[in-house]
């Protein structure tokens, strides 16, 4: 199997931005929270990346921050891509009323902006992290209950199915045995794209102070504490910036190469 | 009564009913609260007689669904309430910003819109070669650029480093049209720089759909240049999805213009939402959160309006 060049670059880095997450501590060359110079000093061999706001290592606020970030859009992926497909499978399993009740509910969940939705309930939800990331991955639920809904509806009126049926299988072999395992490389390929929106989305929410609280930070409240300084032509705000961008592409790249994988084994649709 | 009309009204009669539902569930994200609302907006130290008196202003002593009515009522009369932070009425504080809102998000609707759809006919016309290539590409970097990427770069550029627009969007009412523009430049770019990318690709995918149609092949082979092949034949075909593509992305521009404002400190609903979440000031957040779910909704029902209108197909449905 040969892995095209871009797909190659995008598994690299980010398989590099999840190892520097899991090992921040140990990569961080000062502490999260430690004041070690002067206000956005720039970049000198002590300070790699110079300094922030407050005069902490911006590199080493880059990898802690990465961290947070990673690990709270990797758990709402992880709740919308169980709950979602959960659902979705089963409402297309199940059909009726079930189905009818569940899909006119996602309709008009979807029907308001995520962005809109997750403000009005964060303006009387404490902020917290579990909080946050409950949010996320409910909101994010309905794209990907839509989706796996849409894949299994496909796989339900097939002969193996229904031979599952008429065998007198429970509902749970059905979705997981029979359903599941045809339904998910499309899963799979979504899985990606979900990961980024949880990104992009979490970094949004802190930027605009309602995301991740300080003394924490991940990137997106990085942007935030280091926005001041634009207009003095200091760029510290644009490394957190730039970071979610490379790891949002790299992402991209694979899930776009699995995207055309998947549809290959299919016919070689779309290839 | 029409067919037609009849479908239509029926469409509106739709959208009025998911208004409606909207307007539960934006109330009822307020109320999802395990515990008390005039606790979480207090804090833990408030005094029990402090409470008392929140909860009996925000109406909590009474149930749910009497508020909620009480509210829509309210909303019908134009009513959007008393804001918590300064005891003002919400409506004329948000009529000036929501016309700011307008005004940038529509200059940026200008802007994109024609872009998208001739760079969509170029991506069409030299498919498979280096501009198409490039567009995919660009669609690729545009959805993953968070807003705040592109406006701090553009900031850092243009206001900081070469002076051309300010820096900072502030617009005020004794300003000239002229001086307006130049005020919101630099946010209007960002906002159509994020659809854009978007746009066009699916104005591409719209178009070379139609393009495999058999009357496309008859013009090619009666000897038509490409470009008229696109213009007189593709395009009239594709108006219908480009014009669904085009309102999707007006809604999406809708939710993006919250950040964009935050960004250049614009003077408008976003940053005006955004503000209040902060200060748990539920009425306005309710109210904005309503007017913003509220465009988006009627945005996606122009689209459903406009697709049976441009299509005779869906005029009779079986």
């Amino acid at each position: 199997m040969r892995i095209p060049i871009s797909a190659l670059i995008g598994l690299i880095l980010t398989g590099g931005f999840f190892l520097v997450a899991v090992f921040a501590p140990f990569i961080a060359p000062y502490g999260m929270a430690e004041v070690v110079g002067d206000v956005w000093e720039p970049s000198s061999a002590e300070h790699l990346m110079g300094t922030d706001n407050i005069g902490r290592d911006l590199l080493t606020r880059l990898i802690y921050g990465g961290r947070t970030t990673i690990f709270i859009a990797t758990l709402a992926t992880a709740l919308s891509f169980t709950l979602g497909s959960f659902l979705g499978l089963s409402a297309a399993v199940l059909g009726g009323w079930v189905d009818q009740v569940m899909s006119r509910l996602v309709d008009l969940l979807m029907s308001i902006p995520s962005l809109i939705f997750a403000l009005v309930i964060l303006s009387v939800m404490p902020v917290t992290i579990p909080i946050l990331i409950i949010v996320m991955g409910l909101l994010d639920s309905t794209r990907v209950y839509r989706l796996s809904r849409a894949v299994a509806v496909d796989i339900n009126v097939m002969d193996f199915v229904e031979a599952a049926k008429l065998r007198g299988e429970k509902l749970r072999w059905i979705i997981f045995r029979e359903i599941l395992p045809n339904a998910l490389s499309p899963l799979v390929a979504e899985l990606g794209l979900r990961f980024i929106f949880a990104v992009l989305f979490l970094s949004t929410l802190s930027f605009l102070g309602l995301g991740v609280q300080p003394p924490a930070s991940d990137w997106g409240g990085m942007v935030k504490e280091n926005k001041e300084g634009i207009v003095f032509g200091i760029g510290a705000a644009l490394i957190p910036a730039a970071a979610i961008a490379i790891l949002a592409i790299s992402v991209n790249l694979v899930a776009d190469w699995v995207l055309n994988k998947t549809s290959d084994l299919k016919g070689g649709r779309g290839g | 009564m029409g067919p037609m009309l009849k479908l239509l009204s029926q469409r509106i009669a739709l959208g009025i009913l998911l208004l409606l539902a909207v307007s539960v569930v934006i109330f009822s994200g307020t109320e999802m609260l395990p515990g008390d609302l005039a606790q979480s907006i207090l804090g833990q130290s408030a005094t029990p007689e402090a409470l008392a008196n929140l909860r009996a202003d925000l109406g909590l002593n009474e149930p749910a669904y009497v508020r909620y009515f009480e509210w829509l009522g309210g909303l019908l009369q134009g009513d959007l309430g008393t804001a918590l932070s300064n005891g003002q009425a919400i409506g004329p504080q948000i009529g000036k910003r929501l016309g700011n809102t307008l005004f940038l998000a529509s200059t940026a609707a200008v802007v994109a819109v024609p872009l998208a759809i001739f760079l969509g006919l170029v991506a069409v016309r030299f498919r498979n070669r280096w501009p198409d290539k490039l567009i995919s590409g660009a669609t690729l970097a545009s959805i993953s650029l968070p807003e705040f990427f592109i406006g701090y770069v553009l900031i850092y550029f243009f206001a900081v480093k070469w002076r051309l627009f300010p820096s900072v969007a502030t617009v005020y009412d004794s300003m000239s049209f002229l001086e307006k523009l130049n005020a919101i430049a630099l946010p209007v770019t960002v906002l159509t720089l994020v659809v854009l990318a978007h746009m066009m690709r699916m104005t591409r995918a719209a178009i070379l759909n139609v393009m495999q149609s058999a009357y496309i092949e008859t013009a090619e082979l009666k000897g038509l240049s490409a470009f008229k092949v696109i213009a007189r034949h593709a395009f009239p075909n594709s108006i219908s999805p480009i014009v669904n593509v085009v309102m999707l992305n007006l809604a999406y521009l809708v939710v993006g213009v919250v950040v964009v404002e935050v960004i250049f400190v614009y003077p408008g609903m976003g940053q005006y939402l955004v503000d209040h979440v902060s200060k748990r000031d539920v009425p306005v957040v309710q109210a904005c959160g309503l007017i913003f779910a509220a465009v988006y909704v009627v945005l996606n029902l122009i689209a459903d309006i406009v697709a049976i209108l441009s299509n005779p197909r869906l005029r009779h449905p079986k």
